[in-house]
């Protein structure tokens, strides 16, 4: 890291610095994703995590959830998952001779949504409806999820066989969506060496109690964005609109969630002020899944990110 | 800007002052005694040289010696303290002497003032274009040099260079509002010091063999005139100065007494023309033969010359025109006949018998014409005539045959006083050269010439240039080609290569409008400005009205530009871009979407050695600018002058 007297300028408990260096410990080589991901749960985000089997989706949330303390929940799905299988269903219980509500899965604090794209879109529409409201409403009656409420997708990329890829609206609901990608040689060599790292993960200790979170992200959003910085955002935006590069722009939406992600990870370098870096540091993980590329209408493509970013000057 | 004035100096401005005392006292090396411009640049390399060694400087005794030892040269090369050569004297003195004496920035800011004060003083001896280019750079400079001592935007030269300019460049509108509007005092603004018009050159009220040669290896310009028509013939520009009447035998004077008043008689008609003369501390016009209109306060004598009331002590326009053919006292007064007929008791035996010998039995004009072919036969036209003896007419006309036109005009005179024949010598110029640039015809000193007029009855004074019989070309081309190559005339007029004619023509138009327009710019023409602008009949209260309305306006169209200007200023961002620059002169460019972060980090990699100054910088910028505070401001502008 850079030597600036920026960095650590608050004097702020460095609460996240063992939760990002103990989760570098197990999912190896990929710093800048794991801080990523921590910005977006900081942000109070939905975080995607779409790549290849095999690459440490599931491990990394998994790792999170453990080292902040959050109480954790899988869902597989699968095509013939039911909505009902996510929210839960109400069981008759012959003793009270009354209906009895059996909580579904997502009643967790972090919820890992396992290959999402794998079950039908109504299923898929009970769990987005979950991250978005807050709550599950199930045979008529509405059941707040518990506080903080995160959801980590996994997705295998579009082209594989038997997939229902999300629509744009519920990709939205996302803050971020990262791809790991294949690690470096050196993390490939200490992880082959090492042995799998699924279960080192039990071993884990939390570091944070889910108490704790809500404060660190009130802390969080209150980060300085000022004038020139917002000028700066809007410029952006304002260029995913005009860029012939991408079908459509960001919406006003997709700005909030910018600026939400940038305060978090100023929040996370211990700066008490949003910075340009911070900016173009999120930018490709809030940006890229809400944008569609001109050339085959997929994701936009990391390059037109990085040409967008050297498009605008910063004020 | 609070700096106490007892705060000792920086060391690194002193070079500054320095700069300023040679520039603003150098250019007075041309006009002043040698002892004292040497003793002037022996306190500044002291100066230097102290400051270079860091010696301490000298004690109040000794300076208080030179003081004394300096006051007491100047008094004694000028018998006074005042006045312009004793008073610029001081100042060039005091000014290098200050800079031994610089502790405190008071000391260097009273170098400064003298500075500005200096500049004012080199329009005392000139008022030249390179003079006022030299001030203009000079006050430069000395802004500069103040805008130093207050600290400055950065102790960097150039930024110090560039913020001074930008002042001198604001200051110009005000300088042409009150150059136009200022009211304007008749007479000489620049030579008010008594002492101001000694050195001027021109022609004498006497003549002797050799004087005219003198003046003719002088350049300088005598005037210039414009005429309303077409140029008149060469031949006919005879430019009137002192008509001498006198001999002595070797020098010829003009008559002081009483003349009887001019009867002129015009017989073709008036050419008008307006001529521009230099200051040559006589009183006479030089107008053109013979002047028929003349400017108010002057008039014309006895003798046809045009004299003005108060001698021309600065450069002047007047409108005058003329007459190029006439008739001038037909019925002369006996006394004036009997003074042009006059000659020195003895002397010049030969040439009294010459005479003698032609008027037997001839009319005037046969005389006359025996005279000239005597000079067309045998006699050179040269600048470098030998030396005559006791008998100098003698001499000339029987044994050296070579001489200029005083010789000539002198000889003549002479030959038809004795032949009888009223006659007189007239000093003045002949000819010119026309610039065609400016279609102004300038007359130079080199263009000095002496004819003869003779008294003949019913014709009246009729002029006889004997040169032109000994050098025709004289008097139809000019003087350069008359004479042989070689002989001692100015570089300038002997210059025959067109390219260097024409740079030269153009040059003498640039001063010329310069001239007529800057410096001649008098109470007159600025009447006339501001009729033009819809103001006639001003006095100087409509003058004080509008110079304030005009500066006023120009106040408020700079407020509200600057103003106008402000949103896009913020200062932050103006400090980060002068950082910026500082790195890009480093060869560090900074794309405009790179992130400061960035930025530092690349700095790091291709310039480590400016890589902590340019952090501090990079921090102080993105707190002040990103941050939720806005008094890093000063933070940012240490951070910057430290990136050296």
């Amino acid at each position: 890291m850079l030597k600036s007297t920026l960095s650590g300028l608050t004097g702020r408990p460095r609460a996240f610095d063992g939760v990002l260096e103990q989760a570098g410990r197990i999912i190896l080589g990929k710093e800048h994703e794991i801080r990523l991901a921590i910005a977006c749960l900081l942000a109070n985000g939905h975080l995607l995590i779409e790549d290849l089997p095999g690459m440490g989706k599931t491990t990394l949330a998994h790792t999170l959830a453990r080292l902040l303390g959050l109480q954790f929940s899988r869902i597989q799905f699968t095509s013939d998952l039911l909505p009902a299988d996510i929210t839960g269903v109400s069981v008759f219980e012959r003793e009270r001779s009354d209906f009895r509500f059996l909580p579904g899965p997502v009643f967790a604090q972090l919820v890992l949504a396992d290959e999402i794209n794998r079950a039908t879109p109504k299923t898929q529409s009970a769990l987005l409806e979950a991250m978005e409201e807050g709550q599950v409403t199930a045979e008529g009656q509405t059941r707040m999820l518990p506080t903080p409420f995160f959801v980590i997708a996994t997705q295998n990329p579009a082209h594989q066989i038997g997939t229902f890829p999300l629509p744009e609206s519920q990709l939205d609901r996302f803050l971020m969506r990262l791809e790991l990608g294949y690690p470096d040689r050196t993390a490939e060599r200490a992880l082959l060496a090492a042995g799998g790292q699924r279960r080192r993960v039990e071993e884990l200790t939390p570091l944070l109690t889910p108490d704790d979170l809500p404060a660190l992200q009130q802390e969080a959003s209150t980060i300085h964005a000022a004038g020139p910085l917002i000028d700066y955002v809007q410029a952006l935006i304002e260029a995913t609109r005009q860029n012939p590069a991408f079908l459509h722009g960001l919406s006003p939406r997709a700005g909030l969630a910018l600026l939400a992600a940038a305060r978090a990870w100023a929040w996370l370098a211990g700066r008490d002020m949003v910075l340009p870096d911070d900016v173009q540091a999120v930018l490709p993980a809030v940006a890229r899944h809400r944008l569609r590329s001109a050339q085959g209408g997929g994701y936009a493509l990391a390059e037109d990110i990085a040409a967008l970013i050297r498009s605008v000057a910063i004020p | 800007m609070s700096t106490p004035a007892h705060e000792a100096l920086d060391r690194h401005a002193t070079p500054w002052l320095f700069a300023t005392a040679l520039a603003t006292t150098a250019p007075h090396f041309m006009h002043q005694p040698l002892w004292l411009s040497a003793v002037a640049g022996a306190m500044l390399l002291w100066a230097v040289w102290q400051w270079w060694k860091d010696v301490r400087l000298p004690g109040r005794w000794l300076l208080f010696l030179l003081v004394v030892g300096g006051s007491a040269g100047i008094l004694g090369e000028f018998r006074t303290l005042f006045g312009r050569d004793a008073g610029v004297a001081m100042l060039v003195m005091f000014m290098n002497m200050k800079l031994l004496e610089l502790k405190s920035r008071r000391d260097a800011m009273v170098v400064v003032t003298l500075g500005y004060f200096l500049l004012l003083t080199h329009y005392l001896y000139s008022q030249s274009i390179p003079t006022g280019i030299w001030l203009l750079a000079a006050m430069w400079l000395v802004t500069a040099t103040l805008i130093r001592l207050h600290g400055g935007p950065s102790s960097r030269p150039r930024e110090t260079l560039r913020y001074a300019g930008v002042l001198c460049l604001q200051a110009i509108p005000f300088m042409l509002v009150l150059f136009l509007l200022f009211p304007r005092i008749p007479g000489p603004l620049w030579g008010l010091p008594s002492d101001a018009f000694t050195g001027k050159t021109g022609l004498s009220d006497t003549m002797t063999p050799g004087s005219i040669a003198q003046l003719v290896q002088n350049g300088d310009i005598a005037f210039r005139v414009r005429f309303d028509g077409p140029l008149p013939p060469r031949q006919k520009l005879y430019w009137r100065g002192p008509v001498m009447e006198q001999f002595d035998g070797t020098t010829w004077h003009l008559y002081k007494g009483r003349q009887p008043t001019a009867q002129l008689e015009s017989l073709s008609p008036p050419i008008g023309y307006e001529t521009t003369l230099e200051a040559h501390n006589e009183r006479w016009l030089l107008a053109l033969d013979a002047p028929v209109a003349l400017p108010a306060e002057s008039l014309l004598n006895g003798t046809l010359t045009a004299i003005s009331r108060n001698p021309i002590n600065e450069r002047k326009r007047f409108r005058l025109s003329a007459s190029l053919d006439y008739r001038l006292n037909t019925s002369e007064d006996p006394a004036v006949l009997r003074r042009n007929l006059a000659l020195p008791a003895s002397g010049n035996p030969q040439t009294r018998a010459l005479a003698a010998q032609w008027q037997a039995g001839n009319r005037p004009e046969a005389v006359i014409a025996k005279a000239l072919a005597l000079f067309n036969a045998e006699f050179t036209y040269t600048l470098q005539p030998p030396l005559l003896g006791q008998h100098g007419i003698d001499d000339f006309l029987f044994r050296s045959k070579r001489g200029f036109c005083e010789h000539y005009a002198a000889a003549f005179v002479t030959l038809m006083r004795g032949a009888g024949i009223p006659a007189r010598v007239v000093g003045g110029y002949q000819g010119g050269e026309f610039n065609p640039l400016d279609q102004y015809l300038v007359v130079r000193q080199s263009d000095a010439h002496a004819w003869a007029e003779v008294w003949l009855a019913g014709m009246g004074w009729v002029r006889v240039d004997p040169t032109a019989a000994v050098s025709p070309s004289r008097i139809e081309t000019g003087i350069a080609n008359a004479l042989a190559f070689g002989e001692p005339l100015p570089m300038l007029i002997q210059m025959r290569a067109d390219w260097i004619r024409t740079l030269r023509y153009r040059w003498e138009a640039i001063n010329n409008a310069w001239n007529q327009n800057i410096l001649g710019y008098d109470p007159q023409r600025q009447r006339e400005l501001l009729a033009r602008l819809g103001l006639p009949d001003t006095d100087w209260r409509s003058l004080a009205i509008a110079l304030g309305s005009a500066c006023g306006l120009l106040v408020a169209g700079l407020m509200g530009w600057a103003l106008y200007k402000r949103p896009e200023g913020d200062p932050v961002v103006r400090l980060w871009h002068k950082a910026l620059r500082h790195l890009a002169r480093r060869k560090v460019d900074c794309s405009p979407w790179e992130t400061p972060l960035d930025l530092a980090r690349r700095v790091r990699e291709q310039r480590p050695e400016l890589a902590e100054a340019f952090q501090r910088v990079v921090d102080a910028y993105l707190v002040a600018r990103y941050g939720n505070t806005d008094q890093h401001l000063k933070t940012l502008r240490d951070a910057i002058a430290q990136l050296r």
